[in-house]
């Protein structure tokens, strides 16, 4: 006897069921704060070390103008990422710092504020704070907006004070939009249109946002490039040590009946 | 040369005042029921955890700066700066986490056998205290780092006492020492968490093992093995059931050591933030009075009492409900008037209300630490109204929380459990 | 009772030993990070950094300190007339061809101690006790010499030292002050830290 036929409501309902607990371990309460979701995959990689150094070599030409590293040295940097202390500081030393210093810049708080209407944050942690695919999402993702003080907008972070820094790489993006719905409404953008082509083609500049967002990944921890082959010996160890706890315990408990 | 050692064991034991026997009281004459399983690791794991906590935590204050301006960046200094600091910082943080994993398991045993029982109440009281200080002890570590999450999380909880009738406000104020969380309280926390607390929570440990030793550990047959027959091999006085604690259950617990180091040592190296779960996104921002975090909720291990304040739609009697729901569980031995202490015998009631009590714990968590709020979406389609859903999801299983404890009192206390027979001797089953 | 399982003590006693090896290799290991953390830091390190010091405007017979480690480094423009008293003083010291190489680098080993013989470089730090001796340029007796031809004296506990940093004989530091390691990047500047033909 075979049992009944599941009715096709339940079956949906049991669908339904199994893909809400699989986005609930998805999502968790730990989930990074995205906002408007959507990411696109950062498909970065720690061990890539080209990648970091271009990364590296990026952010000092594009972004350190404004964007400080307050907890990172740029002498770690030289050492983590296999990059001579010479070429630290004739490539990523801008501002006159000793190769030991942190690297601050010499914009004010002051002047951002006067510049951006919003001084522009410290980068050592965004990546820990918004997650890597946020910051690759959020590179590519300016576009033109008339109605924004600097004439930017992002979809990733809407009305965001940063202008695109690398719109000469990029090219300049507008927005395809549709009608909003009801009186007045805004207009509902549905997504990003390359308007005016930039120095580098789409695949270029997806390697570019991907460099520059492996490198803050790394600025964000720099302990993870040698945590996790360090974590294989420890896991090793620890297994050795309880499979011999386990031989002892079990020779132990010989005695008990 | 094993001569000279004992030489120097007899030479010290002569002199110090009752430490052979103490070490025979409580390891090689404590004689442990033979039965313990798995849930019986729990405890031994809490205490490796507080070593670990107070050895990685005198070194974090040695780097730590506790003032406004200087703890954001003295942890990244930690992380970054000080030798292996990123490694040291690591276990401390996994480290509290994993204290209430074990500890929630630990309690948990309690009930799963009755360890809160007559003539245990004393050592279910002074652990419940534990478990209070611990609560303490975590809140304002978390806040140390100053981070966003840090600052909101000190704002919210300390105005939880602000609901306090009359001296509410003032006592607020008094416990920040500023008009919000600020330099004072930050140092002040910074006392009380690694001088204070680890203090009181010490000699609330040592207590909790001495009162456990004096009337001995239960087990899972919930059989008093004090009150069986005598003799076995180790001593003819002794419970038959009982084996000494040493050498057998320290061998025992080095093994459960062991396991749980591995999967400790594999959060620390491979995913020290689980996620988010045990260092939140949000606190790698530096604190800002300006602006809350987006979603503001406390970390995982506070989630459950949380949510319960978050269901009641009133101050005072939130935080009164959420404070019942830790006083209810320091009732248990009085309110649990069952005879049969292990749930392997006890009454189908007990079984199924010790199971949903578990179920409301963590969906009580997920309510919490905002799982619901996300997952409602995916259940009820993208146009729910999540607050009403979620409201009705938690009230829900705040009842069930608090109905166990109700359920429990009742069933007992009538005779409406029908329990099976409680065997004579422990049984070895697994 | 009825247990009469037969305890293979040899066994029992290899495997205890092995784990508590195992275990005590373990907790050693897990106390090198902990050790370790002790060493200076980063930001230790950066502040220890080499220190490039301007001596072109140091006069002949003038002392100018700099801050090197946290250290005071003393740089001294020495004239002829306190190079030409150097070689008399050898009887009344300790050490008076620096023949303890902790004190300085080879490349300091001589007569002069340094390696232009007008520019004495030290570390002002007493080898007694950790003071700063006071510098007492001048050829001419002092309370605390009559025979004084220039040098340094500890205030401390009246260590003296002569004008190459050597140690005098009969008084309670051990030994000469140490030089560091430095060299000349031009004339008018010495990195301090760093040894001759060393990257910095």
């Amino acid at each position: 006897m075979t049992k009944p036929m599941m009715t096709s409501p339940l079956k949906s309902l049991l669908a339904r069921a199994a893909v809400a607990l699989a986005a609930t371990f998805a999502l968790a309460g730990g989930a990074f704060a995205a906002a408007g979701g959507g990411l696109q995959n950062a498909n970065i990689s720690l061990a890539d070390t080209a990648s970091l150094q271009r990364g590296a070599g990026l952010f000092f030409n594009y972004c350190s103008g404004c964007h400080t590293l307050d907890y990172m040295r740029y002498s770690r940097i030289g050492e983590d990422l296999g990059i001579d202390p010479a070429d630290v500081e004739k490539n990523l030393i801008f501002t006159g710092a000793k190769v030991g210093d942190r690297a601050t810049n010499h914009m004010s708080a002051e002047h951002g504020t006067a510049w951006f209407g919003k001084a522009p944050p410290d980068l050592s942690l965004e990546a820990r704070a918004k997650g890597a695919d946020w910051i690759y999402t959020y590179l590519k993702s300016f576009y033109l907006d008339p109605t924004r003080p600097l004439g930017w907008n992002n979809t990733v972070f809407p009305n965001v004070s940063m202008p695109n820094a690398l719109w000469e790489l990029q090219g300049l993006q507008v927005a395809v939009t549709r009608p909003g719905q009801g009186e007045g409404a805004e207009p509902v953008i549905e997504g990003l249109e390359l308007r005016d082509p930039g120095r580098q083609n789409e695949r270029e500049f997806d390697r570019t946002v991907r460099d520059i967002t492996a490198f803050l990944e790394y600025v964000g921890e720099p302990a993870a490039l040698k945590r996790t082959s360090m974590g294989v010996w420890v896991l090793l160890y620890l297994a050795f040590f309880t499979f011999i706890a386990y031989l002892l315990n079990r020779e132990y408990w010989k005695d008990v009946k | 040369m094993a001569g000279v050692f004992a030489n120097l064991g007899n030479w010290f034991n002569e002199r110090a005042p009752g430490l052979a026997p103490f070490y025979s009281k409580h390891m090689s004459a404590y004689f442990a029921p033979k039965n313990f399983n798995f849930w019986y690791y729990f405890g031994v794991l809490a205490s490796v955890v507080l070593v670990n906590q107070i050895l990685t935590g005198i070194f974090l204050a040695m780097f730590y700066k506790p003032s406004a301006a200087d703890a954001f960046a003295s942890v990244e200094y930690i992380m970054r700066d000080v030798e292996w600091g990123w490694l040291i910082r690591y276990m401390h943080s996994t480290g509290a986490s994993l204290f209430f994993v074990v500890v929630y398991l630990h309690m948990f045993r309690g009930l799963l056998y009755g360890s809160f029982k007559k003539p245990r109440e004393l050592v279910w009281l002074i652990g419940m205290l534990i478990f209070l200080v611990l609560m303490a002890e975590a809140f304002m570590g978390y806040v140390l780092p100053w981070g966003n999450m840090s600052f909101w999380g000190a704002k919210v909880i300390i105005s939880l006492f602000g609901a306090v009738p009359v001296i509410g406000d003032a006592l607020v104020t008094w416990i920040m020492g500023d008009y919000l969380p600020a330099d004072a309280t930050l140092n002040r926390f910074f006392a009380l968490h690694v001088v204070a607390l680890p203090l009181v929570l010490l000699l609330l440990v040592a207590l909790h093992i001495f009162a456990l030793h004096e009337v001995g550990s239960n087990n899972p047959d919930g059989v008093e093995i004090k009150k069986g027959p005598k003799g076995n091999r180790w001593s003819a006085t002794a419970p038959a059931d009982g084996i000494p604690f040493h050498p057998y259950y320290t061998v025992h617990d080095l093994f459960g050591i062991g396991f749980f180091l591995l999967i400790a040592a594999f959060i620390i190296f491979f995913a020290p933030t689980f996620g988010g779960w045990f260092l939140e996104h949000d606190n790698f921002i530096p604190a800002n009075n300006l602006a809350t975090p987006e979603h503001i909720k406390p970390v995982w291990y506070f989630t459950p009492f949380y949510a319960m304040l978050r269901m009641i739609p009133a101050k005072l009697p939130g935080v009164i409900v959420m404070f019942l729901g830790i006083a209810f569980l320091f009732l248990m031995p009085w309110l649990d008037r069952g005879r049969v202490r292990s749930i392997r015998y006890r009454g189908l009631g007990y079984k199924i209300a010790l199971g949903l009590f578990a179920v409301s714990f963590i969906m009580l968590g997920a309510v919490g630490a905002g799982v619901s709020a996300e997952t409602i979406p995916v259940w009820f389609g993208a146009d729910a109204d999540v607050t009403t859903i979620e409201n009705l999801f938690g009230r829900f299983w705040t009842l069930v929380y608090f109905a166990f404890f109700a359920f429990v009192w009742i069933y007992t206390h009538f005779g409406l459990e029908k329990t099976k027979p409680v065997p004579e001797r422990v049984t070895t089953h697994d | 009772m009825a247990n009469d399982v037969v305890v293979d003590k040899g066994r029992r006693r290899f495997l205890t030993a092995t784990t508590a090896v195992v275990g005590g290799a373990g907790a050693v290991m897990a106390a090198i990070p902990f050790v370790k953390s002790w060493e200076p830091s980063a930001q230790a390190k950066a502040a220890g950094a080499p220190v490039l010091a301007d001596i072109s405007k140091i006069e002949p017979g003038q002392k100018v300190t700099f801050a090197w480690r946290g250290l005071p480094v003393f740089v001294v423009n020495r004239t002829e007339a306190q190079l030409a008293a150097l070689p008399a003083e050898d009887s009344r010291l300790k050490d008076p061809n620096s023949d303890n190489t902790d004190q300085q680098p080879d490349y300091a080993k001589n007569e002069h101690r340094s390696i232009k013989p007008e520019w004495l470089v030290l570390v002002g730090i007493c080898t007694h006790l950790g003071c700063v001796p006071d510098f007492f340029g001048e050829i001419k007796p002092e309370p605390f010499d009559p025979n004084w031809k220039g040098g340094f004296y500890c205030p401390c506990h009246k260590s003296r030292f002569d004008i190459a940093g050597r140690v005098f004989d009969g008084v309670p530091a051990p030994s000469n002050l140490a030089v560091p390691a430095y060299h000349f990047v031009d004339d008018a500047h010495i990195l301090i830290g760093v040894n001759p033909g060393e990257k910095a």
